[in-house]
């Protein structure tokens, strides 16, 4: 039997014996997010911490929130001031993108789930509320009901079927049904999706103050208030008993079997709760953008929402909304500089790279996975063990090392 | 009877396609553990390189696609041994990391190359007698379809002698089936990485340049849609394993020309069987067991 030698190599190697074990269980082992580090110095208690961060959050909230009504420049990272339309559909779909990334985390950083389907869901979302207000003549809120219905029970199947099997086999199974969605939604049927040019906005049901340029900062404030309560809801799940066992059997399935508990349950049940969240995050994406466009539901948008975690640092959550809004931002923002003059002017040696943003960001991707593991929350969580502690090997995965 | 016969022809060619992209997948990942994402960008670089070789040579002459051929193998090895020394190989053992850099690599280098070469596919040719068609049977088979099957056996093949009559190849079997023996016996299975990385691309390379002449047009996101396809068709196949990808390249390949045909539905069918086969062979058809495969 594999399991048990599984077992054994867990016990003795740590991270240094992983050679022999299963492809499943490398992969998962170095899935796992470093251990949090403790409290970094004898003067700051957890719970002081925890307040200072709450502080932090709210303020950010506060802040975030009041920006359409204040007039900030920020030339270079926003188009216009932040109380203007464009800044504002720029910041709602930063923020949008950071709470599709937060869904994403929740596979990914917590129940070590390496889906490649994951805009399906996002996808489905925009979609299918897309098509009931064109088609039924529904109210926006029945309408919204119904679609998350929808995606409830599209992510209870296809989460059943895929979680059959695990890593690799998984993500490519995931991945399918994404491919599925994908050409569905590209077919056109019946004229619904649109086909490649997509699915415009019917206005008609949708109250009045979140239609038009004039009322973004409504669409802002909305995205806000998606980023807000997908970010509660994740935290929530994570640290309820289910969060904690999908945790658990991301470290080790079968140990868990073995406990007498349920593993399959408890990652269906995220995979259900990140693909319904998801869901949401596409429905405001629809109203946000007055449409769904097929790329929503490619894989590539599913690979997008990988990069942000990774850049933010897997297995955090302030890392994964940082990454979805430095992703967006960057992307929009290397797409215009692209057609600046100063990038237009140069020799083509110079020119073609720079004007392609993704390769850029592609490029700036390899780095980050190649110098700074952990992403930025790593980066962060390193900057502030050596500042709080001032000596090296506070953090659990140092000593580690260490001993070994 | 001759619409049949077509379509298994056509079926059979795509496959031969699929197989080439797939065959370099399912040996890396067996070996080394890595889903290799930049896969699509060696088969589009092959692709391209080949078809400037082909241009400049005379895209009509004999000469021309042989050597397109050639230079496609080459350019799709050459950057898989880059990809496996410069970004694999920093990350050893660290499979998760491996896979991000590879997709990494693919959206750098599939931007960059809509940066050089534009979006829009540019339509190619083949030396005259490709562009014919034999009759066979009653059916009208396009002539580039028995080339595309020809390299593709010749490709599998000469992969099948390498792994089983050579030092090295003795080495890649004995890594995919339990790599930590193999290092424990004091064989240094690094360089078979890079290796079967360099076999892999080199396949992909010629992929590229058959599938630019099945579809009858080069572009950038040439690779995108073919990757997804290998995938599915590895994992249907059983990682790791040779036989398997052919079995299932000519299956997958096979199935989705006949559904499109009679009810245009091949993508789902594919993917129906992908879930089917994963359901019922968690380790694909010709996989041995989750574990190595």
């Amino acid at each position: 039997m594999s399991a048990s030698t599984e077992e054994l190599e867990d016990q003795h190697g740590g991270r240094g014996g992983r050679e022999g074990s299963s492809a499943t269980d490398r992969l998962k082992a170095s899935l796992t997010p470093p251990p949090t580090p403790g409290p970094s110095g004898p003067g700051r208690s957890p719970t002081r911490r925890r307040l200072i961060g709450g502080v932090a959050a709210v303020a950010g909230v506060v802040a975030l929130a009041l920006l359409p009504l204040l007039n900030v420049q920020l030339p270079g990272i926003l188009p216009t001031a932040t109380y203007q339309p464009g800044a504002l559909q720029l910041m709602a779909l930063c923020l949008l993108m950071g709470a599709a990334a937060l869904t994403y985390h929740l596979l990914i950083g917590v129940a070590g789930l390496l889906s490649f389907g994951h805009a399906l869901y996002v996808g489905a979302g925009a979609y299918v509320l897309g098509i009931l207000l064109e088609r039924t003549g529904m109210g926006l809120i029945p309408a919204m009901l119904l679609t998350l219905l929808v995606v409830v029970i599209l992510a209870n199947v296809t989460g059943a079927v895929a979680l059959r099997v695990s890593g690799i086999p998984f993500a490519m199974v995931t991945l399918a049904f994404a491919q599925a969605g994908s050409v569905l939604v590209r077919r056109n049927p019946d004229g619904a999706t649109g086909g490649e040019e997509g699915l415009s906005l019917n206005t008609e049901q949708v109250p009045a103050f979140l239609v038009g340029v004039s009322n973004t900062r409504n669409l802002y404030w909305l995205s806000l208030a998606v980023l807000i309560i997908v970010f509660a809801i994740v935290s929530w799940i994570q640290n309820s008993r289910a969060g904690h066992l999908a945790e658990a059997v991301r470290e080790n399935e079968n140990r868990v079997r073995v406990l007498g508990l349920k593993p399959y349950l408890a990652k269906l049940l995220i995979f259900v709760v990140g693909g319904t969240l998801a869901g949401c995050v596409g429905m405001v994406h629809l109203l946000l953008q007055s449409g769904a466009v097929p790329r929503t539901v490619s894989a590539d948008f599913t690979i997008t929402l990988l990069v942000m975690v990774v850049l933010g640092g897997v297995g955090s959550r302030w890392g994964a909304v940082v990454g979805g809004v430095l992703y967006t931002l960057l992307d929009q923002r290397l797409t215009v500089l692209a057609q600046s003059e100063a990038i237009q002017s140069m020799p083509a040696l110079l020119r073609v790279p720079l004007s392609e943003p993704l390769f850029l960001l592609g490029t700036l991707f390899v780095l980050v996975v190649l110098f700074m593991p952990g992403g930025l929350a790593g980066f962060v969580r390193r900057l502030s063990a050596r500042s709080g502690s001032g000596r090296p090997g506070k953090d659990p995965v140092t000593v580690l090392e260490q001993a070994e | 009877m001759d619409t049949i016969l077509l379509l298994l022809v056509t079926g059979i060619g795509l496959g031969a396609v699929y197989f080439l992209v797939a065959s370099g997948l399912s040996l890396i990942y067996g070996l080394m553990g890595v889903l290799n994402f930049a896969h699509g960008a060696f088969l589009t670089l092959g692709a391209l390189i080949g078809w400037e070789t082909a241009r400049v040579m005379g895209a009509d002459s004999w000469g021309g696609f042989a050597l397109s051929l050639l230079v496609g193998c080459l350019v799709g090895a050459l950057l898989a041994a880059l990809t496996e020394f410069v970004l694999i190989r920093p990350l050893y053992e660290r499979h998760i990391e491996q896979v991000l850099v590879t997709v990494g690599l693919n959206l750098a280098a599939i931007a960059l190359f809509e940066g050089i070469w534009g979006t829009d596919p540019v339509f190619i040719q083949g030396p005259t007698w490709m562009g014919m068609t034999t009759n066979i049977l009653g059916a009208q088979v396009p002539n580039h379809l028995f080339i595309t099957i020809l390299i593709a056996g010749l490709v599998l093949a000469g992969m099948v002698l390498f792994l089983k009559r050579t030092r090295y190849g003795m080495i890649i079997r004995a890594g995919v089936e339990n790599r930590s023996m193999v290092t424990a016996l004091g064989i240094d299975v690094r360089r078979a990485f890079t290796l079967v990385f360099t076999i892999g691309g080199a396949a992909a390379g010629i992929g590229g340049v058959l599938a630019s002449h099945y579809f009858g047009y080069v572009s950038p996101l040439l690779g995108g849609s073919l990757l997804i396809f290998a995938f599915i068709v590895t994992v249907i196949g059983g990682l790791g394993s040779l036989a398997g990808a052919a079995v299932a390249s000519v299956l997958v390949g096979v199935l989705q020309q006949f559904a499109n045909y009679f009810w245009s539905i091949g993508d789902f069918v594919v993917v129906i069987l992908l879930a089917v086969v994963l359901l019922t062979r968690p380790s694909g058809l010709m996989g041995r067991k989750v574990a190595t495969a």
